[in-house]
């Protein structure tokens, strides 16, 4: 059975992923821009496809661009970023309804494509830079959304975890920038930087839906003509010598945050990742894994205590919130589950009940159209072609001895604990 | 054979059936979905703290937070826990307690057969014991903590309390520390038997299923089970009176930007039915004309920093109770506050601009298509609207037969100074 009908063809610089199926009542186009992390680039990226969303030459204010997308059955428009490895990853994201199911039969995804072609190609401008004004405003906003990650205490615990742990590499840099690099950013810059980002990007564009794939080939022929020659794919750079740290820092919280990361050295390329996604669902993906029983279920210490995976990354990063006093208990516990899973300590039923777990999850992200999108990305970031059905069969094929064997693999890099003060302690 | 209620335009369809103990079962089959999603849900929420038990007379107050330490402990089964049946058979299994409604589900690609036994049967077969109550109030404590610490829980929660002097909505669903303290076996079992009955509950699967063989599956299983015959719940709520609790509240807490939330209090909210979906729709068409980003005070005050991507609003009602919030992260929460309300009063005193009132029409309904995408929201949102007596299908044939009128008539009735309020959170 074939789950993802995706065709690839390369068109005027970019790479169309096109993907049919009439499960949806809208079609959702999606640009992925991707360029390796670092340094001098990081706060301009994020802050570039803020500005971007601002206007265009035909809708040049904010206000008359959402009013065409009202017009256009309110069409959602909305980027964001994420980091995946070392890369730096642009998305711009349109959802359209598909007018077979409007009164109001207008072709609306050809308006879809052809807008957010205009959203990425002929943004609003002020002579060789961007318009001073929202540029201005965007600037605010990013400081504002840097700012709000230290107001939610888990985001927060998460990030000063891959920090700590990522000193000098470049995944420790913030996904929405540095702060003290937003203010020297400057109209021109800004539009400087953006020349360069859309001819050496690797752009993907994906439309997923109800569609007639020629005439998608054709829309973007049409509307999406640029050269670009993108640089190469950050690959994992050299691999870090682990030694085991523990940092812990104070505030005036009720809950304590402790966050633990481990090296994988495995990743999404390689032969065991699919071993390391079943030992990451039998640890702590999911309610029945090792950290939930063990720490929620029987010791009673916490509410949440998961593991999850940065697949391109290679780390592995557990997050649980707990009263300060039973710190030490806690980590004892999440170090002995982890021994366990070195020494094989669980049995054939934890294993087959996760790989059904982990059949059901992607099963079930595919059941939406930014899901989806975001699964079949993954190979374009690790520049693999693995198709959806080898994913699902190489879960299906793991063995307890493969999964010992990745176990074997990961190495405690570092503990990380924001302290509370108050609390019931 | 049941007859499904067609939706033409949608190209959905609907089965329905009352099963004979009163219990409300639908059944939405989606074609080219792997997922089968079902909720489980009880009208029965934190609202619910003072009612006449099962089998007795008098009325009962009952501790904070009982009806969602109740969702918690259902999970747990003499032989362990339910989680565990659910993983086991693929699926994954969740629960939610809100002000009016306590939902369990579970969402899978496999065996949704046995999953939904497993579904029907752990809500209908409780089990608590001493021991594992008092275990569950270090976890559920846990959790009241990590709420506490969440400054966009504290603001939202802190304007409901603002709006409500009386009414149980201004309650914190999880209760805290000292009021779990006081739940015990027997008060859950009282709990439970007064609102877990099946002609309080109403099932709903979407997805992946076979819309025949699923009713007659809960039918047989239904049909194996007693309960004996229960006359409506008694519950009683305060009387409110029409004004906010208080004005202004600011928070102190650990965080580097401020948020501002300003609350619009519902007059007589006793709407239920097709006057509850229209008044709903209508609100929120008119939040959407003055607040939504096509809209000039949004440029506005996005320009003038008041305002950042956070920002929001909504209007919701139900049960005696309803509110708008509008608001967001800001530099000056007391400039947007300010600037919130005097839109709102200009919007009442001098009309509103109605040249994108069908644009505004339109991206609702193109939002409705949006969301019937999503199984979770098909299921959760249909639910909702049956225990108000309104029915989710008929939102887009609501929303095309608003007219000016119905907004301007609302503008006059619902803006008057006295239903509002204003929560902040500030850096301590």
């Amino acid at each position: 059975m074939t789950y993802i009908n995706e065709q690839l063809t390369e068109v005027n610089g970019l790479t169309l992923h096109t993907v049919t199926t009439s499960k949806f009542k809208t079609n959702t186009i999606v640009i992925k821009m991707l360029a390796p992390l670092n340094a001098q680039e990081v706060t301009y990226r994020a802050l570039l496809p803020y500005v971007l969303q601002r206007g265009t030459k035909t809708y040049p204010t904010s206000t008359s661009l959402r009013q065409h997308l009202d017009e256009l059955y309110g069409a959602t428009l909305n980027v964001d970023l994420a980091k995946k490895g070392d890369n730096h990853i642009i998305s711009l994201r349109m959802e359209i309804a598909n007018e077979k199911f409007l009164s109001d039969q207008s072709p609306l995804l050809e308006k879809g494509m052809k807008l957010l072609s205009e959203i990425l190609l002929e943004p609003v401008l002020d002579g060789e830079a961007f318009k001073e004004d929202i540029v201005v405003q965007e600037k605010r906003t990013l400081k504002q959304r840097i700012q709000s990650v230290y107001d939610d205490k888990m985001r927060y615990s998460n990030l000063r975890l891959v920090q700590e742990m990522c000193k000098g590499e470049s995944y420790a840099l913030h996904v929405n920038g540095e702060l003290e690099d937003v203010e020297n950013i400057s109209a021109a810059s800004l539009y400087d930087y953006y020349q360069k980002a859309v001819s050496t990007d690797k752009i993907d564009l994906y439309v997923v839906g109800d569609l007639n794939q020629e005439q998608v080939e054709g829309y973007v022929k049409q509307f999406f003509t640029f050269e670009n020659n993108h640089q190469p794919i950050a690959e994992e750079g050299s691999k870090k010598a682990v030694e085991e740290r523990e940092v812990i820092e104070e505030q005036d919280v009720k809950q304590g945050k402790l966050n633990i990361g481990y090296r994988t050295n495995s990743t999404f390329r390689d032969d065991d990742y699919y071993a390391l996604q079943v030992f990451n669902g039998i640890y702590g993906g999911f309610s029945h894994s090792k950290l939930f029983i063990n720490v929620r279920e029987k010791a009673s210490l916490a509410y949440y205590a998961a593991s999850r995976i940065e697949s391109h990354k290679g780390l592995l990063m557990i997050m649980s919130g707990i009263e300060v006093q039973n710190y030490e208990q806690a980590v004892s516990i999440i170090r002995e589950q982890m021994a366990a899973m070195k020494n094989g300590d669980f049995n054939d039923q934890d294993l087959e009940q996760t790989k059904a777990v982990i059949r059901n999850q992607l099963l079930e992200t595919i059941d939406t159209a930014y899901g989806l999108v975001e699964i079949v990305y993954h190979n374009v970031i690790a520049q693999i072609n693995r198709p959806f059905e080898d994913y699902l069969q190489g879960i299906e094929t793991v063995s307890k001895d493969d999964i010992v064997k990745v176990a074997q693999k990961l190495e405690l890099d570092t503990i990380y604990f924001l302290k509370g003060k108050g609390g019931n302690a | 054979m049941t007859n499904p209620i067609r939706f033409e335009q949608l190209q959905e369809e609907l089965y329905h059936e009352k099963m004979d103990n009163g219990l409300e079962v639908y059944v939405l089959p989606k074609k080219g979905f792997n997922k089968t999603y079902a909720t489980f849900t009880t009208k029965y929420g934190s609202i619910d703290n003072r009612f006449v038990p099962l089998n007795k007379d008098e009325m009962v107050t009952v501790p904070d937070g009982i009806a969602h330490f109740l969702e918690h402990k259902l999970f747990e089964k003499e032989d362990g826990d339910v989680f565990q049946q659910f993983s086991k058979q693929g699926a994954s299994a969740n629960a939610f307690t809100s002000f009016t409604r306590t939902a369990y589900l579970f969402s899978s690609t496999s065996n949704v057969e046995k999953n939904l036994e497993t579904l029907i049967d752990f809500v209908q077969s409780p089990y608590f014991s001493e021991k594992t109550v008092e275990k569950e109030k270090g976890i559920i404590g846990q959790e009241i903590n990590m709420y506490d610490d969440n400054p966009d829980w504290r603001l939202y929660f802190g304007l409901i309390q603002n709006l409500y002097q009386q009414h149980p909505v201004r309650i914190d669903i999880a209760g805290t520390i000292d009021s779990i303290a006081k739940i015990t076996k027997d008060s859950l079992y009282e709990c439970y038997h007064t609102f877990y009955h099946p002609s309080n509950l109403l099932l709903f699967i979407v997805g992946a299923v076979e819309p025949e063989a699923i009713l007659k599956q809960v039918r047989e299983n239904q049909q194996k089970k007693e309960f004996t015959s229960q006359s409506e719940i008694k519950r009683e709520f305060p009387n409110e009176p029409n004004e906010v609790y208080k004005k202004i509240e600011k928070l102190s807490m650990n965080v580097q930007s401020s948020k501002c939330l300003v609350g619009l209090k519902a007059k007589n909210p006793n709407r239920t039915g097709k006057d509850l979906l229209k008044y709903e729709l209508s609100m929120n068409v008119l939040l959407d004309i003055l607040f939504s980003k096509s809209s000039q005070h949004y440029e506005k005050l996005y320009s003038e920093g008041l305002i950042d991507d956070t920002f929001s609003y909504d209007y919701t009602e139900e049960n005696g109770f309803g509110f708008a919030m509008i608001g967001g992260d800001t530099e000056d929460p007391d400039k947007l506050a300010e600037q919130i309300k005097s839109i709102l009063f200009k919007a009442k005193n001098e009309g509103v601009d109605f040249s994108n009132f069908e644009a505004a029409k339109n991206k609702k309904i193109g939002a409705f298509l949006r969301a019937v995408n999503s199984p979770e929201y098909i299921a959760n949102q249909f639910t909702r609207y049956a225990f108000n007596e309104m029915n989710l299908f008929d939102v887009v044939p609501t929303l095309e037969s608003l007219t000016q009128e119905d907004i301007t008539t609302i503008l006059n009735e619902a803006i008057e100074e006295e239903l509002f309020t204003v929560c902040q959170v500030v850096p301590k």
